[in-house]
C-alpha cells in the first residue's frame, strides 16, 4: 500500500453542502486498468500538491459510452450519456477534468447535444493552468538532460486541436523535448482508438502500435510521454515488441510531473 | 456558305454544353438521393473555408511538390478560361482575336497564357512520371487497378494535348501575323509559341491557315469533350471541390453526430411513465433504419463527398490501418460509395426514374466488414483530404448499421458492449469497485 491520497466523492461534498473546484472524471481505464490506475494516482498527487479541491463520482461514475459510440452502438452510447448527464447535472457540475482524451472528447463534444454542458479540460491543460497560475511549480532537475518525445493522442490532438498544453507542461521539466517525424496534426494513431482497444486488429503486415513505437524510437528517447491511457498501453506493448523495455519507458505527462516533484 | 463555320460552331457548342447540363442534372439527382442534412449554419465560416481550402489550395501544399504542380495546373486552368471565352466569341461571331483591341493588356494576357501552358505541360509530365515511372505508393493500391489508373493518365494526356494545340494555334497565328495575312491582325505576345513557330517557316499562308484553324477547332472541341468527360471521371473535383469545401465539417473532428432517432427511443426507454407494451399508433411512421447499408441511407453531403473525391490517396497513405497492411483504404470507401451511387443512378435511368431493387447494396457488395472494423477513427484521413472529404463519417454510419440493425459486431466488441451494459465499464468489473484505485 502506497501513501494516502486525498480523494473525496461528489456525494461527500454534497453532504457538506460544498461544491468542488473541479470534477475529476476518472474514466473506466483510469479506474480499472492496472497501468492507467497509476496515472490516476499520479494526477491526484498533483492535485493534492496544488491544493485543488476536487471530487470524483466514484461508484456513481459510469462508462462515458465513447467506445460504444465509435463501435457503432449509438443506443448504448446515448443510454450511458443520459445516465451520466443526469448525475452530473444533479450535482450541478460545471468543470470536468479527465486524463482520458476519449472521455474528454465525448464529454466536451457529444454530451452537449444530449443536455450535458460542461467546461471540459484535459489533465495536461489543467496542469498547465496550475503552473500558469503559480499553484504548481516544477523544480526542473529530475529530467534534465533526458530525451522525451510526446505522442499526440488522436482524440486530444487532431480531434480537438490540443497540441500545446502537454508540450508546455513537459518543457517545465527541463528535459529535451524531441518531436517525432510525424507529430501534432500528422501524428500516427497508437492503434487503440475507435474501440480497437477491445478487439484483435484485422489482418495486416504489422500492428499499428509497433509502427508508432518505431516513430518514437527513431527519436532515440529515454522516455515516451503520453497523455492517454490507451496510448500508454499501446506504446508500452510497442516497446516490448521492439525489445526496448530496458532502456525506454512510457510515462503519462501526469506521471512525469509527479515524479519530477518527487510526489 | 460564309456563315457555315459560325453555324457549325454554334451547333458544336450547344451540343457540348447541352450534354454537360444533362449530366449535371443526373449528378444532382443522384446526390439528392441522400438523406437531408442541415448545413445552412455558419455561412461566413463556410465561405471562408471554401476560399481558403478550394480557392486558396491551402491543404494541397501540405505535400509541396504535388501541391506546387497542382497549383500551376489549377491557375493555368482558371486563367486559360479567358482565352476560351475569346474563342467562343470568335467562333460565334466569326471574328478573330476579338479582345485584341485591349492592346498591351492583351499582349500580357496572351503572353501569360503561353507561359502557363508551358508550365502546365511541365506539371503534367511530372505528374505522369510520378504515376507511371516512380509509381508513388498511393497510386498503385488495389483500388486503383483498371479504370481509375487509366482515368488518371487519360486526364494528363488530354491536358497535354490541349496545351500543345493551344501553342500550335498560336505559333501558326504568329507566323500569319508576320506574313500580314488578311484577318490575322497583329495582336498578342507569343513568348512560348514563337519558339515553335520556326517549324512553320516557308509554309504558304493557306497551309498556315489550315494549321491554325485545325488547332483552333481541335482545341475548342477538346475543351468541350473534356467538359463532358468530367462526369465519368475523378476529375469532377475541379467543379465539386468548391461546394464540397463549403459544406465540409465545421465541428471538431472528434465530434460524431448524435443520432436523433436513437435519442427519441432512448428517452422513451428511460421514461418511467412510458408504456413499454403500447402499440404504435396507426399513423406512426415506419421505424427509422439505424446507420447505413446503402447509399440512400447516407446524407447528401456524404454523397457529394464521394463525387468530389479525386482519388489522390492522401487519405489512404495517412491511414494507420492501411499503412500496416490492413484492407481498409479510406479512398476505396469513397470510390465504392460513388460507384454504388452511379449504379443506383443507372438503375433509375433504366427504370423511368424509379429505383428497382437490384439485390445489391454498398455494404457487403462493395465495402466489407473487415474494412469497416479496421478503422481506428483517428481522423488522419479527414485531416489529409485536400477538399474536406470525411470518409470516417461513412465508416461510422455503416458500423451503426452493423451493430444496431444486425448485431454483427466482432465478438470481442459484443463482449465489451455487454460489459458496459451490465457494469458501466468495458471490462467485467463491479461498478462498486470504481474507487479501488485510490487505495492500491
Amino acid at each position: 500500500m502506497s501513501e494516502e491520497l486525498n480523494v473525496k466523492t461528489m456525494e461527500a461534498f454534497m453532504a457538506e453542502g460544498k461544491q468542488p473546484e473541479i470534477l475529476f472524471w476518472v474514466g473506466s481505464a483510469g479506474s480499472y486498468d492496472d497501468r492507467a490506475k497509476k496515472i490516476s494516482r499520479a494526477f491526484v498527487k498533483i492535485l493534492n500538491k496544488a491544493n485543488v479541491e476536487f471530487a470524483v463520482l466514484g461508484p456513481e461514475e459510469s462508462c462515458t459510452g465513447d467506445v460504444a459510440k465509435r463501435a457503432g452502438n449509438e443506443f448504448l452510447f446515448q443510454m450511458q450519456a443520459m445516465m451520466n448527464i443526469e448525475i452530473l447535472n444533479g450535482y450541478e457540475i460545471k468543470r470536468i477534468v479527465t486524463c482520458d482524451p476519449h472521455s474528454f472528447n465525448t464529454l466536451k463534444n457529444e454530451y452537449p447535444g444530449l443536455g450535458g454542458n460542461y467546461d471540459v479540460v484535459h489533465h495536461t491543460q489543467f496542469i498547465k493552468e496550475l503552473m500558469d497560475d503559480g499553484r504548481l511549480s516544477v523544480k526542473g532537475e529530475f529530467y534534465k538532460e533526458k530525451r522525451i518525445t510526446f505522442h499526440d493522442p488522436c482524440y486530444l490532438g487532431r480531434a480537438n486541436s490540443v497540441y500545446d498544453a502537454p508540450r508546455e507542461v513537459l518543457k517545465k521539466t527541463n528535459a529535451n523535448i524531441i518531436e517525432m517525424k510525424r507529430h501534432k496534426k500528422a501524428a500516427l494513431c497508437c492503434g487503440a482508438g475507435g474501440a480497437q482497444m477491445f478487439k484483435e486488429p484485422e489482418k495486416g503486415d504489422m500492428d499499428i502500435n509497433v509502427l508508432r513505437t518505431k516513430d518514437a524510437l527513431d527519436t532515440n528517447p529515454d522516455i515516451i510521454a503520453t497523455g492517454c491511457p490507451y496510448c500508454n498501453t499501446m506504446m508500452t506493448d510497442g516497446i516490448k515488441a521492439h525489445e526496448k523495455e530496458g532502456s525506454v519507458s512510457v510515462l503519462d505527462v501526469a506521471e512525469l510531473i509527479a515524479n519530477a516533484e518527487g510526489l | 456558305m460564309e456563315y457555315l463555320p459560325n453555324i457549325l460552331f454554334a451547333i458544336v457548342l450547344i451540343i457540348g454544353i447541352g450534354f454537360f447540363f444533362k449530366n449535371v442534372k443526373k449528378l444532382s439527382r443522384n446526390i439528392k438521393l441522400g438523406k437531408d442534412v442541415d448545413v445552412s449554419d455558419n455561412k461566413s465560416q463556410r465561405w471562408k473555408n471554401m476560399a481558403r481550402i478550394a480557392l486558396g489550395q491551402t491543404k494541397m501544399v501540405v505535400r509541396p511538390i504535388a501541391g506546387l504542380m497542382h497549383i500551376i495546373v489549377y491557375v493555368g486552368f482558371v486563367i486559360i478560361n479567358i482565352e476560351v471565352l475569346e474563342i467562343i466569341i470568335d467562333g460565334v461571331l466569326g471574328t478573330h482575336r476579338i479582345f485584341a483591341p485591349l492592346g498591351a493588356l492583351y499582349d500580357f494576357l496572351i503572353g501569360s497564357f503561353e507561359v502557363l501552358a508551358l508550365l502546365v505541360i511541365v506539371a503534367v509530365i511530372v505528374f505522369w512520371i510520378r504515376r507511371n515511372i516512380i509509381k508513388l505508393k498511393r497510386f498503385i493500391k488495389p483500388e486503383m487497378d483498371g479504370w481509375p489508373k487509366k482515368d488518371g493518365n487519360m486526364i494528363l494526356y488530354i491536358e497535354l494535348v490541349l496545351m500543345l494545340l493551344f501553342l500550335t494555334m498560336n505559333a501558326a497565328d504568329f507566323q500569319l501575323q508576320q506574313l500580314d495575312a488578311a484577318h490575322y491582325t497583329k495582336a498578342g505576345a507569343f513568348p512560348v509559341s514563337q519558339l515553335i513557330a520556326p517549324l512553320f517557316d516557308g509554309m504558304s499562308i493557306s497551309n498556315l491557315i489550315l494549321v491554325e484553324r485545325t488547332a483552333w477547332w481541335l482545341h475548342i472541341i477538346g475543351i468541350l469533350s473534356f467538359l463532358n468527360y468530367l462526369y465519368y471521371s475523378k476529375h469532377l473535383h475541379i467543379l465539386l471541390a468548391f461546394p464540397n469545401t463549403y459544406y465540409g465539417k465545421l465541428t471538431p473532428q472528434g465530434k460524431f453526430n448524435n443520432v436523433e432517432a436513437v435519442t427519441n427511443e432512448v428517452k422513451l426507454m428511460m421514461d418511467p411513465s412510458a408504456d413499454p407494451f403500447a402499440a404504435p399508433t396507426e399513423d406512426a411512421p415506419d421505424p427509422e433504419k439505424f446507420g447505413a447499408s446503402d447509399v440512400m441511407d447516407l446524407n447528401w453531403v456524404q454523397l457529394l463527398n464521394a463525387y468530389t473525391c479525386t482519388e489522390c490517396g492522401r487519405c489512404t497513405s495517412e491511414c494507420p490501418a492501411n499503412q500496416t497492411g490492413k484492407k481498409l483504404s479510406p479512398r476505396k470507401i469513397m470510390m465504392d460509395t460513388r460507384d454504388r451511387l452511379e449504379e443506383v443512378g443507372k438503375n433509375m435511368d433504366a427504370n423511368k426514374g424509379e429505383f428497382v431493387e437490384d439485390g445489391k447494396q454498398l455494404l457487403g457488395d462493395y465495402i466489407s466488414h473487415e474494412e469497416l472494423w479496421a478503422c481506428t477513427t483517428c481522423n488522419a484521413c479527414v485531416e489529409a483530404c485536400p477538399v474536406s472529404i470525411d470518409p470516417l463519417s461513412i465508416i461510422i454510419e455503416m458500423r451503426r448499421f452493423l451493430v444496431m440493425e444486425q448485431s454483427a459486431a466482432p465478438m470481442e466488441l459484443n463482449n465489451m458492449m455487454s460489459n458496459i451494459e451490465n457494469n458501466g465499464a468495458p471490462w467485467p468489473y463491479n461498478q462498486m469497485d470504481r474507487l479501488n484505485w485510490v487505495n492500491e
